[in-house]
């Protein structure tokens, strides 16, 4: 592997962090932020913002775990710098 | 793997192994039940539950025994990752989170939900700033990655002193955990339970290091899922006729809050930012505390070190946190169930007189510990005393806000409380230990091999051969336990106040080396031995000084707090009085001194469990600043730190195993 494809996917690799840090902040911190005004919104017997920090968020953060983990081995295969 | 070792039989067939114990424990389940209507008295059907499931944890740490110091450390690096998610997941939930979280949550209600976003979302960091990278470099130990790549001893010492700091005191309280279940369920002396604990966790771990806890690991997840998911389940049919809790704990949120109306309960489950003292700001900042906390634990990082590649170390993040979800959107349903069963309990008309036919229960909780149920302010031993606490206040009718329970004993409670028969009860104390031993085990392991590789091996002696070395392991590892379990016997109240401080101080004192050590090649020894001592050193001032200094703090810091102008003359009040007050009188007067101090003793309002609010832009700030006034760290390290950016090649750091 190559000096340059080295840098390359360093560079995509630190632009999928910086995306999924982004999804973090927002499902972990923004959302609530807002939780009064989603609370206004009842789904099931859910108030919205309640049901965000109790289910919503960590189901987020669930699948942004598995997606990560996805897209980061094909940024690895794609530079040659995968495992064998 | 290339070199075929006894055990791989096992790997091969994880699923049809790990299916036929799930099985097994359902119909052990099932033969309780049986047993127990067939007229079996309940203390047999709970040593049956609590033996039974130690025994099967002692069958598997004697069988993964090993004498490899690979196998020891990091099991081999044959985990596959979704077995490696189950046991972080068992790792991970600790007796507070079983037993201690829907207590929580009942208590404050949306603010406690906090701690459920808090001990989540940090997986995200563990994935994508952390673990992989650890993997790839192929350490042992977490301070073994601080030495590799900040140059020596310091930094590796400096890790240990976080590590051990952070992991001994939570430790203790799993122990003490292990101890309150065994005495309430086995009828055992609070002593000698503590020490029967000790040796549950001492038949995983010791004959088989990591390979061992992570297998009794994986069964403990299996135990304590289903032990927790089962009275959810439960109350949701009886209560709403559909056997999903998480997703019919919406109509007992509205049953809830309907009823908070109805007895003029103010705040409510679902009010935002007010009870236990979140306001918004704590309550964001110990969301991040705890995220960040949580992608700091060794504990938590060091079983990442045991999956087969850099691949599956990320899958296996996501598959943890796959498992722990499972418990932890559970939990609030749990939590509303329980607060929905009371409210209707009191809206029924709970009065001192009928409490005994309606509540028997809570007597029988109140008798054990009388500090778990208080009602009218005094503990409900009898109908009768909680008639004269009652009157002595002029309450007639019990309301909801006189009934006091104790956080920790929600959960292991509720089978009663909805009227589920012993099984249940014996069934949630199995997998209440098992949360306890799985945490316990995990972090006696990282305190062990702490002090065994890295100070022993690596530090004292570096040519020692393979077999003293695991001696040497085997025997610090009792000693920590022993330690902590004598630690855990005296009952020491402050110590299971600190467990949740655990955070903040891996936190501070380890995230910012880890995440930089990565991420920022400019990074050197220097710098991050400042950033570690400074962001652990301003962390533990907080925590101690608002705890156990707060007069002091106050004097010194009172103009960055934010107490009122009323709370700052009552101090200076109760200072004149301490002053004033000679002989008996000036202990007494210090004490209430002291526990207001502790009010408002303070940097801008932040309570003391958030400490790394302050300690991580600290360590951050110095381990740059410093790192940038100091020389650039050498081109071998450049391109060590290259090495780890990638996936493919060879683990960096290969240990000596024979």
């Amino acid at each position: 592997m190559s000096t340059s494809n080295r840098a390359k996917h360093w560079e995509k690799t630190r632009g999928l962090m910086f995306v999924m840090l982004g999804l973090w902040v927002f499902f972990g911190f923004v959302i609530h932020m807002f939780v009064n005004v989603l609370n206004n919104i009842v789904i099931l017997g859910f108030p919205l913002g309640f049901y965000m920090a109790a289910q919503g968020s960590l189901i987020a953060f669930v699948i942004m775990l598995f997606v990560f983990a996805r897209k980061q081995n094909a940024i690895d295969e794609e530079y040659g710098v995968a495992e064998d | 793997m290339a070199n075929v070792q006894g055990g791989d039989s096992f790997t091969a067939n994880l699923n049809k192994v790990y299916g036929m114990y799930t099985g097994g424990f359902i119909a052990f389940i099932i033969l309780m039940a049986i047993l127990s209507a067939m007229g079996v008295p309940n203390v047999i059907i709970g040593y049956m539950f609590v033996g039974f499931t130690i025994l099967i944890y002692a069958v598997i740490g004697i069988m993964s025994r090993t004498m490899q110091v690979g196998e020891y450390y990091v099991a081999g690096r044959r985990v596959p990752a979704i077995y490696n998610g189950m046991a972080t997941g068992a790792d991970w939930m600790s007796g507070a989170s079983f037993v201690g979280m829907a207590g929580t949550l009942y208590l404050l209600g949306y603010n406690g939900l906090a701690f459920v976003l808090g001990w989540t979302g940090g997986y995200v960091l563990v994935a994508i700033l952390v673990a992989p990278f650890l993997r790839k470099f192929g350490a042992y130990t977490v301070p073994d990655f601080l030495s590799a790549r900040y140059g020596g001893n310091i930094a590796r010492f400096a890790g240990i002193v976080v590590l051990f700091s952070c992991s001994f005191t939570y430790v203790v309280a799993q122990i003490f955990a292990t101890g309150i279940i065994s005495a309430r369920f086995l009828g055992l002396d609070f002593t000698v339970a503590v020490y029967v604990g000790l040796a549950g966790i001492l038949v995983c771990s010791m004959l088989g290091g990591m390979r061992a806890v992570t297998w009794t690991q994986v069964a403990q997840y299996i135990v304590l899922i289903i032990a927790y998911l089962i009275p959810a389940i439960w109350m949701s049919t009886v209560m709403t006729g559909v056997p999903i809790p998480q997703l019919m704990y919406g109509q007992a949120l509205q049953g809830i809050i309907s009823l908070e109306q109805a007895q003029g309960i103010v705040v409510g489950h679902t009010s935002t930012f007010v009870s236990g003292g979140y306001d918004a700001l704590n309550y964001f900042l110990l969301i991040l505390c705890l995220m960040v906390g949580t992608a700091s634990l060794p504990h938590i990082l060091m079983r990442y070190f045991t999956t087969p590649s850099v691949r599956e170390a990320r899958a296996s993040v996501a598959w943890s946190l796959l498992f722990i979800f499972i418990l932890y959107f559970t939990a609030p349903a749990y939590a509303a169930f329980a607060k929905w069963t009371m409210l209707e309990l009191v809206q029924s008309g709970l009065t001192p007189d009928n409490i005994a036919d309606k509540a028997a229960w809570m007597m029988n909780w109140a008798q054990a510990d009388g500090a778990l149920v208080r009602i009218c302010g005094a503990a409900a031993v009898s109908a009768e005393a909680i008639a004269s606490a009652c009157s002595a206040q002029g309450i007639e009718n019990i309301g909801f806000a006189n009934i006091a329970l104790n956080a920790d004993m929600i959960v292991l409670a509720t089978p009663e409380m909805a009227g589920m028969p012993y099984v249940i009860s014996g069934m949630v104390a199995a997998g209440g230990l098992a949360a306890a031993l799985s945490t316990a085990d995990g972090l006696l392991l990282a305190i062990a091999n702490a002090l065994s590789h890295d100070i022993y091996y690596k530090m004292i002696d570096p040519n020692a051969p393979t077999s003293r070395r695991l001696i040497v392991s085997r025997v610090l590892l009792v000693v920590v336990a022993i330690a902590a379990a004598y630690v855990a016997s005296t009952r020491p109240a402050d110590i299971l106040a600190m467990v949740s401080w655990a955070f903040s101080l891996a936190a501070a004192g380890l995230f910012p080396a880890l995440v930089l050590g990565v991420w920022w090649k400019r990074t050197n020894g220097p710098g991050a031995v400042a950033g570690i001592v400074a962001g652990f050193g301003i962390c533990l001032y907080y925590l101690l000084g608002t705890r156990y200094g707060a007069v002091g703090f106050h004097e010194t810091w009172g103009w960055l707090g934010t107490a009122t102008v009323e709370q700052v003359a009552r101090f200076d009040e109760l200072k004149a009085a301490w002053t004033a007050a000679t002989g008996e009188a000036k202990e007494a007067a210090w004490v209430a001194l002291d526990a207001h101090a502790q009010t408002i003793a303070s940097w801008w309002g932040v309570k003391n469990l958030s400490a790394a609010a302050f300690g991580l832009p600290v360590g951050f700030g110095v381990m740059i600043l410093v790192s940038l006034l100091t020389k650039a760290p050498s081109k071998e390290m450049q391109d060590f730190i290259d090495e780890l950016r990638v996936p493919g090649g060879k683990t960096m750091m290969e240990e000596k195993t024979t």
